[in-house]
């Protein structure tokens, strides 16, 4: 399907590589906010990028490794909700249940400030008919079958992304 | 004295962020007729670079983008 006409709407190509809470809004913020342009959209969920596709989103992130992660208070007064509280690696790494409470953190603080949620997002590219392919490649490895993944996605491989790609006025890897 | 301009649309994307108001405005702007105008209230401090690069991608007019009472105020008309 190249993009032969000129009158053709602008086209835009993501690449999801990452499944983690913080790495999933990007991809779906920029794909959202491109369909609401008018503009074609597909996106290429490959390697940990994948889960995002499935119908229960379990993103969660991962404050360990990520060392610029401010740690905000969802809750209590604005002076405390501004404290960026310094939470170490060494720390983090021991405590049990550490990602659960940075993930319910992250989430809270997006919805206290008007961020939608990943499920919402997802939803309006559904709508907007933004295209979701599925990495054949990833599913083998990791063992997903088709039917792990929500309905509305396609499965191909790296050739139907480039094939798409090639005519994209914009292509991102995120 | 600017002129009044008469909405036949409001969408209030108060306490929405990035890329809410944009998706919505598309959304709603779906529903209107050619000619037809939406008012979009948004209190996003990104809304009015955003909705102006919105209405240049798509070619729905932005006739007017204001400030009231703390809230960005959009008038825009369907292509």
């Amino acid at each position: 399907m190249s993009k032969s006409d000129p009158n053709a709407p602008k086209r835009l190509a993501l690449i999801a590589s990452k499944g983690t809470l913080d790495w999933a809004y990007p991809p779906f913020i920029l794909a959202s906010a491109a369909a609401a342009m008018g503009w074609e959209v597909a996106i290429f969920f490959t390697f940990y990028g994948l889960t995002l596709l499935k119908p229960e989103l379990t993103a969660a992130v991962s404050p360990l490794g990520n060392p610029a992660m401010p740690m905000k208070m969802p809750f209590g007064p604005e002076g405390f909700q501004n404290i960026n509280w310094p939470m170490p690696n060494l720390l983090m790494a021991n405590v049990p249940g550490f990602e659960s409470v940075a993930t319910g953190l992250m989430k809270q603080t997006f919805k206290n400030k008007g961020v939608a949620s990943i499920e919402e997002l997802r939803e309006a590219c559904v709508d907007m008919d933004v295209r979701m392919i599925g990495c054949q490649m990833t599913m083998d490895v990791f063992g997903f079958k088709r039917e792990d993944f929500i309905k509305e996605c396609e499965i191909g491989g790296a050739a139907t992304f480039l094939e798409y790609a090639a005519d994209a006025d914009v292509q991102l890897f995120i | 004295m600017t002129d009044v301009i008469k909405e036949d649309q409001v969408l209030d994307c108060s306490g929405m962020l990035c890329p809410m108001p944009v998706v919505k405005t598309s959304k709603a702007m779906k529903e209107l007729q050619s000619g037809q105008i939406l008012k979009m209230v948004a209190t996003d401090p990104g809304a009015p670079p955003d909705m102006e690069a919105w209405s240049r991608q798509t070619g729905n007019e932005l006739l007017r983008s204001m400030t009231e009472g703390g809230k960005f105020i959009f008038y825009l008309r369907k292509k």
